[in-house]
């Protein structure tokens, strides 16, 4: 990830979102992450049948103007349990990126503010979380603390810290070098000060980035944890866990494994499309006015 | 001394479009250099200098629209197509830029590099091209060139990497050297160490050079004639020692006056209030109006001053062609 | 407006002879310094031995090319580089040794004032902002308003429209960008402001206007400064007593006039014959002294003058002994074996 160049303000985040405004895969990016979001707050509310209304009547019916999504085995509407699993997808995602954003982001500035072994210390401690495969470490976890919403977020969330940690220390190093926080340090600001007021602010670009990515990468990985009945327990929807009823009903009944799979594809990929465009938009290089008319002397 | 120009720009405009609409960087501008002479192109930054260069030689970024004409050793530059225009710019104009820290490739030898403008423009063989490349080194005055030829640019010093970028520019024994700011990098001794070489070398081969710089005192030691410019115009043209001697555009006399003079009293430096404009938002008048100590005629304000000769060769842009000093007053 | 009483500058003035502007209260005083980095090519001896002492009221000139150390001084003079040997003086204290934690309360009485204005301004706060830190750093105002007055009032010194308080640094010129630069480095009311090549990032016009304020300030709240560059010509304009550096030590110091003048170190000559002078005919005239060859590494600077192997007088004895500081004149030293001769020789040839 690119470093921060000082040559920016708040201007630059009108402009950001004007860039996004007329970029088309981006706006494709955001609609489905609005909507996202609007059915993950109101699911239960918005959906059209109850997620736990077991019906053995109805049981596997195909997509019908009754049940968009078809219903399951045990005669539930589809359609209701993925949009309700879309809000545990979004809790997950969002209180595990956000507990890898406070830890990560912390850690990363306090190694790359004072260097020295306290860096050397936090970074390998990092190189260790990183060693592991993502879903082995997440795993490892959730097999320690029990299954359960609550712990699927911390294991993700401690999963993906070291990401934040080293994004973040990057964008430390090159910032601190820069002569407006040895200004400050001149001005005899408290160390603190300095990374609270001047570090942080500069290098939010890179991190805004992060987040929108690590955020499709939760999601994805909240939907592994469940299909291996490590997340959020039934009769409770996941999307991950509807997978894996689905599976073995993959010829006989399409509908209860394409559907919560689509679902996921589409978060993630809203994600990376916003994240994506997020990230040229903040790039440094984009040209300011000064600049553009310095270069025409 | 032929009296045919190297390289003559007429006319020449160029237009940015950036995103906050069309920047207007040099407007209508009109200078040439004969072999063995230098040009210095003066000005402030934004004042479209190094632009009109740029766009003159065809290097001008893509975004920028150039209109008028170039004419490079007789030959209308501007009409070739962009592959033979490349090809006439490497064999006959040789380049200096201000930073000789990002000018030179960190992971090639000099001498590699050197070698590598003779061996594309002048067909060249390997032995022949770094045997040339040791010649151009000694030239410049590397000391130990035959050793110095297999070093790296990081093992040299600023002024010692400039010297290398000369000698680059020279690989092809060019008509012509364009030199943008070349020393502002460099210290004031290393700084009279090119100055003097480039002289010496220009004696030596009548090489037409351009000197673009903001720095009056180098002007005044290198060039033979000079072309002043603001906000994109040329204000004023002439021989240096016209042009430094008897200036007839205020901007000009203020930016002689600007210099601090050592063993002068310690007096305040006269100086000119408020910045240049902005190339988004050109006046239609003279760009220096709402700055000109002077302002003697109110149609300055609305309309463009012509470029107007005070003596053969020195032209001014200004509405009252009589000889000035620079202050509105008919010099004795 | 009336600058507060300074407490507790009470310092026994070091060896030196008085000088006709500014008062023999030192402020500052470096003794001996020597500031030394350890890198992978050995040590760099940025800083090999320099004394200087500021006085209340003056400006201190200090000149010197890439390499000389001159930046370096500065940045010790406000423990923003940690000395290696000697020591450090600020308003009567040995500050040499001091932790981050005391310094903290020195920062308000040295400011500095930065060479790249808009690196110097952190790009995501308002100018306003940053002409407040010190305000806010050392609790020197109380409350918003008082605040937002106090940063009018400095906008207003510096010569700025105090609208711009809530503008971002890159919407304003280079010029107002180093008005902001200074401005802020009166936030705190500092006995000394070191200016670290403060004009070198500017335009020619605008060099000239930044000059003269910041001569009006001194004139108009009585501020010393520490005037660092390597534009020999800017120094001599702006200083009361200057010094010239050449790879870590000072070779020569005295008043512009002495300088310009009657240089007396061969090094001071090349460099004043270097600048160039914008008169046509003066310069076709004129011989000049060009160096041989490169600055020195500082990791390893010659035996003997350090200026041996450039100095177009060097003569045997040169190699084997390091010249002392000496008296020249009254108030002008050099360190050269031959001061003065060697000069005059070299005006001849």
């Amino acid at each position: 990830m690119s470093a921060p160049t000082a040559h920016r303000s708040e201007g630059q985040l009108r402009r950001a979102l004007s860039a996004l405004r007329h970029d088309p895969l981006a706006l494709t990016g955001t609609a489905v992450l609005v909507l996202l979001v609007v059915v993950g707050v109101a699911g239960p509310w918005l959906a059209p049948a109850g997620i736990n209304d077991v019906d053995v009547d109805r049981m596997l019916q195909p997509p019908s103007w009754a049940h968009p999504f078809g219903t399951d085995e045990l005669g539930r509407d589809v359609l209701s349990r993925v949009m309700v699993a879309a809000r545990v997808s979004l809790q997950v995602g969002a209180v595990s990126v956000g507990i890898a954003l406070l830890a990560g982001v912390t850690l990363g500035l306090f190694a790359g503010y004072y260097r020295g072994w306290l860096d050397n210390l936090l970074m390998r401690c990092m190189d260790v979380l990183f060693a592991f495969p993502v879903l082995l470490l997440a795993v490892a976890i959730v097999a320690v603390l029990g299954p359960g919403l609550l712990t699927a977020m911390i294991a993700i969330g401690v999963v993906y810290t070291p990401i934040f940690a080293r994004v973040t220390r990057a964008g430390v190093l090159s910032v601190r070098e820069q002569v407006f926080v040895r200004a400050a340090v001149s001005i005899g600001a408290s160390d603190l000060r300095i990374m609270r007021r001047h570090v942080l602010p500069n290098i939010a670009a890179p991190l805004i980035v992060q987040t929108s990515l690590s955020l499709a990468f939760a999601i994805l990985s909240e939907a592994a944890l469940s299909f291996l009945g490590l997340g959020v327990q039934p009769p409770a929807p996941a999307w991950g866990r509807m997978l894996y009823d689905g599976r073995g009903f993959v010829t006989d009944a399409w509908w209860l494994g394409v559907f919560p799979g689509a679902a996921i594809f589409l978060t993630v990929l809203a994600f990376n499309l916003v994240g994506d465009a997020l990230r040229d938009v903040l790039d440094p290089r984009q040209l300011t006015v000064n600049e553009a008319r310095r270069s025409t002397g | 001394m032929s009296d045919a120009a190297v390289l003559a720009v007429s006319d020449l405009t160029v237009t940015i479009g950036t995103r906050r609409g069309p920047a207007r960087a040099v407007a209508g501008v009109d200078w040439s250099v004969r072999a063995g002479e230098t040009l210095a192109l003066v000005g402030e930054s934004g004042s479209g200098k190094s632009m009109s260069v740029l766009a003159a030689t065809g290097l001008a970024p893509r975004a920028a629209r150039v209109t008028g004409s170039v004419r490079l050793l007789d030959a209308d530059f501007t009409a070739l197509p962009a592959d033979r225009r490349r090809r006439m710019r490497g064999r006959h104009v040789g380049f200096v830029f201000q930073d000789p820290m990002t000018s030179l490739n960190p992971v090639l030898t000099v001498g590699r590099q050197v070698a590598e403008a003779g061996e594309e423009h002048l067909g060249l063989t390997r032995r022949a091209s770094r045997a040339r490349a040791v010649e151009l080194l000694d030239l410049v005055g590397i000391p130990s060139a035959a050793q110095r030829v297999d070093a790296y640019p990081h093992q040299f010093s600023g002024g010692m990497r400039q010297r290398v970028v000369i000698a680059m520019a020279l690989a092809c024994e060019p008509d012509l050297l364009i030199a943008d700011e070349p020393t502002t990098a460099l210290d004031v001794t290393t700084q009279a160490q090119i100055v003097e070489l480039v002289a010496d070398l220009q004696r030596r081969l009548g090489t037409a050079v351009v000197w673009i710089t903001h720095d009056l005192g180098v002007v005044a030691g290198i060039a033979d004639t000079v072309a002043v410019m603001y906000a994109g115009r040329i204000v004023e043209q002439g021989p240096v020692d016209a042009v430094f001697g008897r200036p007839g555009h205020p901007y000009t006399s203020a930016l002689l006056a600007a210099r601090p003079d050592p063993g002068g009293g310690g007096g305040d430096l006269v100086t000119i209030a408020g910045a240049p404009p902005s190339p988004l938002a050109l006046p239609a008048g003279c760009a220096f109006w709402p700055r000109c100590p002077v302002r003697s005629d109110a149609r300055c304000e609305h309309e463009l001053p012509p470029l107007v000769g005070v003596s053969p060769a020195h032209h001014v842009r200004t509405f009252y062609p009589q000889r000035t000093d620079g202050e509105g007053h008919e010099a004795s | 407006m009336k600058r507060r009483e300074r407490e507790n500058t009470q310092v026994t003035p070091a060896g030196g002879v008085p000088t006709q502007r500014g008062s023999a209260d030192v402020v500052a005083e470096l003794d001996d310094l020597r500031v030394w980095f350890p890198t992978s090519a050995g040590v760099v001896r940025a800083v090999d031995g320099v004394s200087l002492q500021v006085r209340r009221g003056e400006t201190l000139g200090l000149v010197g090319e890439s390499g000389s150390g001159k930046s370096t001084t500065g940045l010790a003079l406000l423990r923003l580089v940690d000395p290696t040997t000697g020591s450090v003086r600020v308003a009567g204290q040995d500050v040499t040794g001091w932790s981050r934690r005391q310094l903290r309360a020195l920062r308000r009485r040295v400011a500095m004032v930065f060479q790249d204005p808009q690196a110097s301004l952190d790009p995501r706060r308002t100018v306003g902002s940053s002409i407040a830190e010190p305000l806010i750093v050392h609790r020197l105002v109380d409350g918003g308003a008082a605040r937002r007055h106090r940063v009018e009032e400095l906008l207003d010194m510096v010569g700025l429209r105090r609208d711009l308080a809530d503008r971002h640094p890159h919407e304003l010129s280079g010029g107002q960008r180093q008005r902001v630069g200074i401005a802020r480095a009166l936030a705190g009311e500092p006995d000394l402001i070191v200016l670290d090549e403060p004009i070198a990032s500017l335009d020619l016009s605008v060099q000239a206007q930044i000059m003269n304020l910041l001569r009006r300030l001194q004139r108009e709240l009585g501020l010393t400064y520490l005037f660092i560059a390597h534009d020999l010509a800017a120094v001599e304009h702006m200083s009361d007593r200057m010094a010239v550096m050449y790879l870590g030590r000072i070779v020569e110091s005295g008043t512009p006039t002495q300088i310009w003048r009657e240089p007396a170190h061969p090094y001071t000559a090349a460099l004043l014959s270097a600048i160039p002078v914008a008169d046509p005919k003066v310069e076709r005239e004129r011989r000049r002294v060009i160096l041989r060859g490169d600055i020195p590494s500082p990791v390893d600077p010659p035996g003997g003058c350090r200026f041996r192997t450039r100095c177009p007088q060097a003569r045997p004895d040169c190699a084997e002994t390091d010249p002392a500081f000496v008296e020249v004149a009254t108030g002008h030293r050099a360190a050269c074996l031959y001061a003065g001769e060697a000069v005059r020789a070299m005006r001849v040839s």
